[in-house]
C-alpha cells in the first residue's frame, strides 16, 4: 500500500499505508491525524483540509478542479502553488511516499 | 480542590462531534462527555445521499476520527445510550439504565428526525427515509433490486437520491406537495432550473401534489396515491418532507422550546449553564430578512455553532455573538448547488450567468444582498459569503 506522511506545522511527523481509492483527508482522518479536519465531509466546500504537497509529487497529482481552486482561495492559510485539499486527491500507487504538510491554520 | 469542570454533550452529529473536537483543540482543561444513542462512533452526514447511496464510498469511510480517536484524545463517548432526562437542579443527565453523569456544562446537541409521513400505509415495508448511516444503508440495498421508485418530498434529500436513483436507471417519480422544488430552501428560478433537470433525466416531477395514501400487498408498498386520485406504482418509496426537531429532552426540563430549543445570541438555552447547537437549535440572525428566528439544518451551522460554543466555553464567554454566514450545498446529476445566506424574502434578484450550466441568483431585499444561490460558480458562492460576512459582527450578553 502507499505510503503517505503528514507533517505537522510544529514539525512532528506521522506515516501510513493508505489504501488506494481513498482520498488523502479520509486517510488522514481514519488515523487520527491532528490538523485535517474535512469538516464538509469531503465535498470541497470547506477548505479545511488544506496542505502543501512535497514539491516532488505535485505533477502526479490530478488537476485542481475551479471547486477547489475557488476554496484554496479562501484557505486560512496563505495559498502557495503547491497548496491542495487532500480531500481532492486519491491515494493511488503513483504517489506512494508522497510528503504533505499541514498549515498551522485551517480555520478564519 | 475544585475539580475539573465537566461539559457534557448530547448528540454525536455533526455539532456535538465538532463541539468535543474544538473544546480539545482549544485545550479545554476540563472533561468532554459525548452521548450518543446510535451505536456507532459519530460520522459525516452528507454523503449518505450522494456517494455512499451511489456506491461511490463505504460507511467506514464517513467515521469521522476511529473509535480509539477518542479516548486517546480525551473524549469519553459514549453510544448506544439516550438521555431519558436533565436534572438541571443536580446538573446530571439520567438515562433508562446506567447511571447518572454530572455536567457543570450542558450542550443538546440533539438533531432533528424526520417528520413523520401523515398518511396509511407509511408504515410498509418498502418506504424508507434517510437520516441515520443504518438509513443509508439499508436503501443503498432496495435500490439495487428495486425498479419503480416514488419519492414523496422535493427537498435536498429527496431530490439527492431521486438523482441518485435515476442515474442508476431506475424510474423516478417525485411527489411535492408545493408548486415547485426546494420550496423552503432556494428561489423560484432556481426551483424551475431543477425541476427540468431531473425531468431531462427522465423523472417524472409532480407538483402541487400531497400524497394521501400508500398501497400495500402482503405489508410490502405496492403504489403511491395523491390527494387527486394520482396512482402510481412503486416498490420503494422514499420519504423526504422535511425534520422535526429533537427538543423533548430541553422542554421536559423546562427549557423554553418552540420549534426546536430557544437560544440567546450566544447559543445558550433559557438555562444559563445548557448551551444547544446544530439543527436543535432556534436562534435570531441577522441573516434571516422575513423570519424573527431560524432553525437551520446544515453542516455549516451545525459545525460553526459547535465552534463559537467551544470558543465561548474556553475563554470564559467573551467570545462575540454567533454570527456565522449560513450556507449550504446540494449536489444532483453533477451540478453543484451552493446556496451563501438566506435568501428567502427577496424581492429583486439578479441572475448572472457564467457559462454553459453556470449561473447565480443574486437575491436582494431593497439594497441589501440576502443571498447568493449559484450552480457550479464557486467564485460566486465564495465572493457572496465574503460579502455577507463583512458587516460588523453583534455582541453576545455575558452570563
Amino acid at each position: 500500500m502507499p505510503e503517505v506522511t503528514y507533517v505537522q506545522a510544529d514539525g512532528s511527523v506521522e506515516s501510513f499505508d493508505l489504501t488506494p481509492g481513498k482520498s488523502l483527508m479520509l486517510g488522514a482522518q481514519s488515523n487520527g491525524v491532528p490538523g485535517i479536519l474535512g469538516e464538509c465531509g469531503g465535498q470541497a466546500m470547506c477548505a479545511t483540509c488544506h496542505v502543501y504537497v512535497d514539491e516532488t509529487y505535485l505533477d502526479r497529482l490530478p488537476p485542481v478542479s475551479e471547486d477547489e481552486d475557488a476554496m484554496l482561495d479562501d484557505a486560512a492559510a496563505e495559498r502557495k502553488p503547491n497548496s491542495r485539499l487532500s480531500c481532492q486527491v486519491e491515494v493511488t500507487d503513483d504517489i506512494d511516499g508522497i510528503v504533505l504538510h499541514i498549515p498551522e491554520e485551517q480555520l478564519w | 480542590m475544585v475539580s475539573a469542570p465537566r461539559v457534557v454533550i448530547v448528540g454525536g452529529g455533526h455539532a456535538g462531534f465538532h463541539a468535543a473536537i474544538f473544546l480539545r483543540s482549544g485545550s479545554w482543561p476540563g472533561e468532554v462527555t459525548v452521548i450518543d444513542a446510535q451505536a456507532q462512533p459519530p460520522y459525516q452526514r452528507p454523503p449518505l445521499s450522494k456517494d455512499f447511496l451511489a456506491g461511490k464510498q463505504e460507511l467506514a469511510d464517513g467515521e469521522f476520527r476511529p473509535a480509539s480517536f477518542y479516548p486517546e484524545h480525551g473524549i469519553e463517548l459514549i453510544t448506544g445510550e439516550r438521555v431519558a432526562a436533565i436534572d438541571r437542579t443536580a446538573r446530571t443527565v439520567a438515562f433508562a439504565g446506567r447511571a447518572p453523569i454530572r455536567y457543570d456544562e450542558l450542550v443538546l446537541a440533539t438533531g432533528s428526525r424526520p417528520r413523520a409521513l401523515p398518511v396509511p400505509g407509511a408504515e410498509l415495508d418498502g418506504v424508507q427515509f434517510l437520516v441515520t448511516r443504518d438509513d443509508a444503508a439499508a436503501l443503498r440495498e432496495r435500490l439495487t433490486t428495486a425498479e419503480r421508485i416514488v419519492v414523496i418530498g422535493g427537498g435536498f434529500i429527496g431530490l439527492e437520491t431521486a438523482a441518485v436513483a435515476a442515474t442508476a436507471g431506475k424510474r423516478v417519480t417525485i411527489f411535492e406537495a408545493a408548486d415547485r422544488l426546494m420550496v423552503r430552501g432556494v428561489s423560484e428560478p432556481m426551483s424551475r432550473y431543477f425541476e427540468e433537470l431531473h425531468r431531462s433525466h427522465g423523472s417524472r416531477v409532480v407538483l402541487s401534489s400531497p400524497v394521501a395514501a400508500i398501497e400495500g400487498a402482503g405489508g410490502r408498498v405496492r403504489a403511491v396515491v395523491t390527494a387527486d386520485g394520482t396512482r402510481e406504482k412503486a416498490d420503494l418509496v422514499i420519504t423526504g418532507i422535511g425534520v422535526v426537531p429533537n427538543d423533548d429532552l430541553a422542554a421536559n426540563a423546562g427549557l423554553v422550546t418552540g420549534d426546536g430549543i430557544l437560544v440567546d445570541a450566544g447559543l445558550r438555552t433559557s438555562d444559563a449553564r445548557i448551551f444547544a447547537i446544530g439543527d436543535c437549535a432556534r436562534f435570531s440572525t441577522r441573516y434571516a430578512a422575513d423570519v424573527p428566528s431560524v432553525r437551520l439544518e446544515s453542516v455549516q451551522n451545525a459545525t460553526d455553532q459547535a465552534r463559537f460554543l467551544a470558543q465561548r466555553l474556553h475563554d470564559g464567554f467573551t467570545a462575540a455573538a454567533y454570527d456565522a454566514v449560513p450556507w449550504f450545498w446540494t449536489e444532483q446529476f453533477g451540478r453543484r448547488l451552493q446556496i451563501a445566506g438566506l435568501t428567502s424574502g427577496f424581492d429583486r434578484f439578479d441572475q448572472v450567468f457564467a457559462g454553459d450550466g453556470q449561473f447565480s441568483i443574486f437575491c436582494y431585499r431593497g439594497e441589501t444582498l440576502l443571498g447568493c444561490e449559484s450552480v457550479n460558480s464557486p467564485r460566486d458562492h465564495m465572493r457572496a459569503r465574503r460579502t455577507l460576512a463583512a458587516v460588523e459582527a453583534p455582541v453576545a450578553p455575558r452570563p
